[in-house]
This record gives structure tokens, sequence and C-alpha cells, in this order.
């Protein structure tokens, strides 16, 4: 079956759209329960977790140029480099790594 | 009505290095829009109507895989999430008075890094200054999008290949520094990348679309965190900070 591209488009905006402005505009007063607090808080780590990893990997040219870059962006975030910091470096290990490998093979 | 404008004029002057960041994460999110199959417009339209990193790499991901639109309403539902809260958050920094369209349109704006420049304001919040925010990093994030998905075709391989890895690496940026300060957000990281990996492993998960896989392994392994690690609500502990906040992306 083949979608139309507009119509995702439009379906992942109203959906966003609906997320940011509903609560603004309905809910007045705090959320009290606390799974549905715990679950939100915990959300978007799961997410951006499950993205990453081992989607990173199959992203480049060369699957092991991904490991790298995951490994180099995972050390630099712990010692505290900012977010464009890593994104940076981590394109630079897998150009650095794709270019040794072309050298050598 | 001067203050309106001093407000919005203050918002575009704290929105302009979230414009130059946003223009360099959009480009290489306009990578992976152009492998989904979307043109310069399109990723722009996409853009301008989401503005959403995470959210927009998923919807590209369902674009790709030719997903049923229940599933694009599903997945961005999930990874947007964050937006319920800080929505939550900025409606109890509004004056009571404020204006459904007011309202309307200061939660259209919300980002990570334009809700943690207006929650950080004293005092009510005023909308314009949201708009003055919106007003210049909200293009730029377009545009960078639009710009990524030319540029994708003339850059050579070695270099598209290189910033494939970008959008990755900012998600490391959000979930890493997390999981240093919080050690049951650092377990639930690891469980959440080990499943990942098993279940892009599983013949029986073959089937299944990888933006279906990301929501269901979602809604599962958040909820088991949320059953056997409940967050402390005491105090306003699911807002994040104004710091986490502004390390988020988009």
């Amino acid at each position: 079956m083949i979608h139309n591209i507009y119509l995702y488009i439009f379906t992942a905006a109203a959906v966003s759209s609906l997320i940011r402005i509903l609560p603004l505009t309905l809910i007045r007063g705090k959320i009290k329960n606390q799974f549905i607090q715990s679950f939100l808080y915990y959300v978007p780590y799961v997410t951006l977790a499950v993205m990453t990893f081992p989607a990173i990997i199959t992203a480049p040219q060369i699957p092991f140029a991904g490991i790298l870059a995951l490994i180099v962006g995972v050390i630099a975030a712990w010692r505290g480099l900012n977010m464009m910091g890593i994104a940076a470096l981590c394109c630079v290990v897998v150009f650095v790594c794709e270019a040794a490998a072309g050298i050598l093979m | 009505m001067n203050r309106n404008k001093n407000a919005f004029i203050n918002g575009m002057r704290d929105g302009i290095p979230i414009a130059l960041g946003y223009f360099s994460v959009a480009f290489s999110l306009g990578i992976v829009a152009k492998k989904a199959g979307l043109n310069s417009f399109q990723g722009f339209l996409s853009s301008i109507l989401n503005h959403a990193s995470a959210g927009e790499y998923a919807e590209f991901t369902v674009i790709m895989a030719d997903a049923p639109y229940l599933e694009m309403a599903f997945i961005i539902l999930i990874t947007n999430m964050r937006y319920l809260l800080m929505s939550c958050a900025l409606s109890q920094k509004f004056n009571p008075n404020t204006s459904y369209l007011h309202r309307i349109l200061v939660g259209f704006g919300i980002t990570d890094e334009i809700f943690g420049i207006s929650i950080g304001r004293g005092g009510a919040l005023n909308p314009y200054y949201n708009y003055g925010a919106m007003a210049i990093a909200l293009p730029s994030w377009s545009l960078g999008t639009a710009v990524g998905i030319i540029a994708g075709n003339i850059l050579p391989a070695s270099i598209v290949s290189a910033l494939s890895v970008a959008l990755y690496g900012m998600f490391i940026a959000i979930i890493i520094p997390a999981s240093k300060t919080n050690k049951i957000v650092g377990g639930v990281v690891i469980v959440s990348f080990l499943t990942s990996f098993a279940v892009s492993r599983i013949a029986l998960f073959n089937r299944m679309s990888d933006s279906m896989k990301i929501s269901l392994l979602t809604v599962l392994i958040a909820g088991l965190a949320a059953v056997f690690f409940p967050i402390n609500t005491d105090d306003d502990a699911p807002i994040p900070s104004q710091k986490e906040v502004s390390e988020y992306d988009t």
C-alpha cells in the first residue's frame, strides 16, 4: 500500500500540535497521578536510547565507524561536552574511520 | 503594547543561539528525510509544522516503512510525549486571564529550547517573548531541513555518511548526562539499548517496522520503570529542571 507523504506530514503535525496545545489550554492544575508522572519522566530517555542503538551502527557506510562514534560520543557526553560538540565529534569519528578504511583497502 | 514589543525583541535575541544550533542539526535531519523520499519543500513543511528532531526522525522512519497512518499518530504521540509535560509546566507560568489564542500559539511553538528559555524567565510569561523566539528559531530549523535534503544530493558519500550520525550524537548528549546524574535513568538507558539490539536481531520481529518497535519498546520499558521506580512526586520532579531542558534537542 502506497501512502501520501503530505498526509503523513499532516498526521504527524496534528498529533504533535495537540500534544503541545491541549495541556496548556485545558489542564489548569497539576497532574497528581504518580504512575503517569513517572511514565512521562522516563519516556524521552527510553525513546532516544531505542532510536540511537543499534541504528547508529547501520547509518554509516562501515558499521565499525558507527560503533566507534557511539563509544566516543558516550565518553564525551559523560565528560560534559555540549550537544553540538558531541554531534560534531561523532561525525568526525565516522569520517576519519571511513577514510582510514578506504586507504587500507 | 510597548511591553509586548520589548518581550518580542528579547525573545528574538535569546532565539539567535538556538537558531544557529537548529540549522546544523536540522541539516542532518534533512539527510534522513531525503532517504525517506521527501523533497526539500516537504522537508520544510514537516519541520515548520512539527519542529521536533526526535519526533521528525521517527516520522521519517514511518514514511520510509510505508506504515499505516495510525502508526504515525502513535509514534508521534510517544516520541513527543515530553511536550505534554512542558505544556503542563508552561500552563502554570501563564496569567490565568491569558486568552485561548495565546495559549494555542505558545503551545504550538514549544520545543525543548524555547521551553527552556521561557520557563526560566521571572514572573508571569508574556506570550510575545515566545513569539520572538519562535520567529527566529523555527524558520531556521525548517530551512536547515530543506538545505539538508538538497545538499544531501551534492555532498560526497563520505560526508553524508559522517553527517548521518550527528542526530544520534545529539540523542547521546541528552541521555548520557541524565544517566550520569540519575542511576535509575542510566539503568533504563542500558536496558533500552540491549532490548532494542535484541529486537533488531530476533527474526520474529522482522516484519514489524522500526517505528512500531520504537513505540512498543518505549511504552513497555518506560511503563515498567514507572511501576518499579516511581519518581518522587512531592516536588516538581517530573518537570525537567531548566538545565536539563536546555540540553535537550528541539
